[in-house]
């Protein structure tokens, strides 16, 4: 390198150190690559995965009543205790249930408004409508569970839309089901939109030619052809339910989920360990969940 | 549903559609017999692909009829009428393998495993693509998935089969391999055959009859010998085949007739020169002398402007004294090659017969008035 450099010297310092440098790192591939990912790659590995180690680490540690003090000795006594505990099993369940309310809902909202607007709504307004479904992004997550407290209030809008005071399903678990769907609705519509939007008109065109009625084109065209999709926002709407535990405290009433839990024992509780333990329960869920994706040949299809 | 042998199978009666303030169809009225290999050309923009949609039922029309076999299809669905379409871009669905592709029109009418198989395969055989039952359309060759695409349609036996500019994708070769199967395909399958298309030379060799579309109407509909050498307006004589007209001034001194004449170039002899200069070239010779016009042979004298190499044929063009520009094609027999680029400026003689000279019609131009009427009537 150096030789090569020697001979054109010259001209070397005529180009400047800036060019120079560019040269050297055209010659040299690989100082490249390492250059462009060494800042994500630490990321990555350092805040993410190092995080999430400390995590199922810390998880088989212990807390020691008296003191209070963590006590680093691996044991397997806060799983345990979740297995063996009937509220905690409930709690897990109940969480899932939620997430797959949440993600069924939500797909089934997303589905005709996507397919609205990639192939009825003219061209010029499918940007505006893109736009609208952002925008609730855009405020903060707390005023929206709040204003959703309002409107569930005992007396609030819901229950005077329904009848009187008392009709609406108040605070509770279906209040947090409907809020997660309201929540993570344009995750689901997103991917579905952009799907939709691949998908050519002349598919649905050939056939509708071909002899089929609007709802078998759907189910044998429109639905295969989106899976991969449905399956990128269900795993937002899902993993998102999962490890929400804001929305739940603001309108669930007494509802527990896991993310309560976890709170619970990193705050009043004080047992970060237990919390760690009880955080791998949505982990191990998702871990699970990907693979049967995996499984079924939808990834391959993204 | 049953028609006389006299009934057409697809029938058009003032056929409009407006896109917004665009009229892309402007009053079309248009009878294919049944059996028939129809052409519709015409340049982009000019209605012909709307008017397929419009039979097929993709687009429903602003105004007019389409009839099917005599029955009143306008406001019926795709999926209620008797016809197939063979798309651009194929619409193969990407998620079904070829067989299942094929099969997806009987699957539809509920037609019983063993049959659907049977059919599925005899209509793969029929456009000559077996063995590959089992592939997805992304794993096959644009040509094989025009194929697919023309099985797919054919295997529910449709009264009309209409095809959207189905060769448009392929690349010359396998394109005019493609014309010759299709057409001996349509003989064999006797469906009437609607096609579409803006090459003029495939409208030309496929078809029973072709539409000329300009503007969102026909400007003419005839055998393929009928519109080519009867062009009925200028715009037809110069979108079928190259624009050779003579008219006004230069008409009179030629042919000594008032209008506009249309004269195909392979039809008109050079006379005279074209040998290379530096082989006795002789661009006094006698021949080159205009001798009068006769009932027989028309001539016209000139000079060649521009001389293009095609390889079998050699274009010549040639700007006349009477000042018109006429283009003469000739095979590229008489001329070496390396010379014709030499040609360039050399003083000729035009001759054809009398008869190649053909009247063509001035276009009837919608006057303002018509336009308007046009537009109010969206």
């Amino acid at each position: 390198m150096l030789g090569r450099s020697a001979d054109a010297a010259g001209a070397d310092t005529a180009r400047g150190p800036v060019r120079r440098l560019s040269a050297w790192l055209h010659r040299h591939a690989g100082v490249r690559l390492a250059a462009l990912l060494a800042a994500p790659l630490f990321w990555l590995v350092v805040a993410y995965l190092g995080a999430l180690a400390v995590l199922f680490v810390s998880a088989l540690w212990t807390v020691n009543g008296f003191t209070g003090e963590v006590v680093r000795q691996p044991t397997l006594v806060n799983f345990r205790t979740i297995a063996a505990d009937e509220v905690y099993r409930t709690v897990a369940l109940r969480s899932v249930g939620v997430a797959a309310a949440v993600t069924v809902i939500d797909t089934l909202i997303a589905l005709p408004m996507a397919f609205y607007m990639a192939k009825v709504a003219r061209p010029r307004y499918r940007r505006w409508l893109v736009v609208a479904i952002l925008t609730p992004l855009w405020a903060s997550y707390l005023v929206k569970a709040y204003a959703w407290r309002v409107l569930l209030a005992n007396g609030g809008p819901v229950d005077w839309l329904l009848g009187g005071p008392g009709s609406g399903p108040g605070y509770g678990l279906t209040a947090t089901v409907l809020v997660l769907a309201y929540l993570w609705l344009p995750y689901m519509i997103l991917p579905v939109y952009a799907g939709l939007e691949r998908l050519p008109d002349s598919l649905l065109e050939a056939s509708a030619d071909l002899g089929a009625r609007a709802g078998r084109t759907f189910r044998k065209v429109v639905l295969p052809v989106i899976v991969p999709s449905l399956i990128a926002g269900s795993i937002f709407t899902f993993s998102l339910s999962l490890g929400d535990y804001i929305t739940v405290q603001i309108v669930g009433g007494k509802t527990q989920l896991i993310g309560n839990l976890v709170y619970a024992n990193i705050g009043a509780a004080n047992n970060l360990p237990f919390a760690a333990a009880l955080a791998t329960i949505p982990v191990l869920i998702m871990v699970v969940y990907l693979v049967a994706v995996r499984r079924s040949g939808a990834l391959e299809e993204l | 549903m049953s028609a006389g042998p006299a009934t057409p199978a697809v029938a058009l009666r003032g056929l409009r559609k407006s896109f917004g303030a665009v009229e892309a169809v402007a009053g079309v009225d248009l009878e294919i017999a049944d059996g028939e290999f129809f052409a519709m050309l015409g340049p982009s923009g000019s209605g012909k692909t709307t008017v397929l949609r419009m039979i097929a039922g993709f687009e429903p029309p602003t105004a007019g009829t389409v009839l099917l076999g005599g029955r009143d299809v306008t406001r019926l669905a795709p999926f209620e009428r008797d016809v197939n379409t063979v798309f651009q871009d194929y619409a193969l669905f990407p998620h079904l393998t070829v067989r299942q592709n094929v099969e997806y029109g009987l699957r539809v009418r509920k037609v019983g495993r063993a049959e659907r198989r049977a059919r599925a395969e005899e209509a793969l055989r029929s456009v000559r693509l077996d063995g590959l039952d089992d592939r997805r359309p992304a794993a096959l060759s644009g040509g094989q998935r025009q194929r697919v695409a023309l099985a797919r349609a054919l295997v529910i036996r449709p009264k009309v089969l209409l095809l959207d500019e189905p060769l448009g994708a392929l690349d010359l070769k396998l394109r005019e391999q493609m014309q010759v199967e299709l057409k001996a395909l349509q003989r064999e399958v006797g469906i009437t055959f609607v096609f579409v298309t803006h090459d003029q030379e495939e409208a030309l060799t496929m078809s029973d009859r072709v539409a000329v579309f300009e503007n969102g109407r026909i400007a003419q509909v005839g055998s393929p010998a009928e519109v080519y050498e009867r062009p009925a307006s200028p715009f037809v004589a110069g979108f079928v085949g190259t624009s050779n007209l003579l008219s006004g001034d230069a008409a009179r001194a030629i042919l000594g007739r008032e209008g506009t004449f249309s004269v195909r170039p392979e039809k008109i002899r050079l006379v005279g020169p074209p040998t290379a200069p530096g082989r006795g070239a002789a661009t006094n010779a006698p021949e080159l002398e205009l001798p009068p016009a006769s009932a027989e042979e028309a001539s016209a004298t000139g000079r060649i402007a521009e001389v293009v190499y095609a390889g079998a044929t050699i274009r010549f063009v040639v700007d006349l004294d009477a000042g018109a520009r006429l283009v003469v094609t000739q095979q590229n027999l008489t001329t070496s090659s390396a010379d014709v680029a030499a040609l360039r400026g050399t003083p000729v003689r035009l001759a054809w017969r009398a008869e190649h000279a053909v009247a063509v019609p001035d276009p009837v131009v919608p006057t303002p008035r018509e336009k308007e009427s046009a537009h109010a009537y969206r």
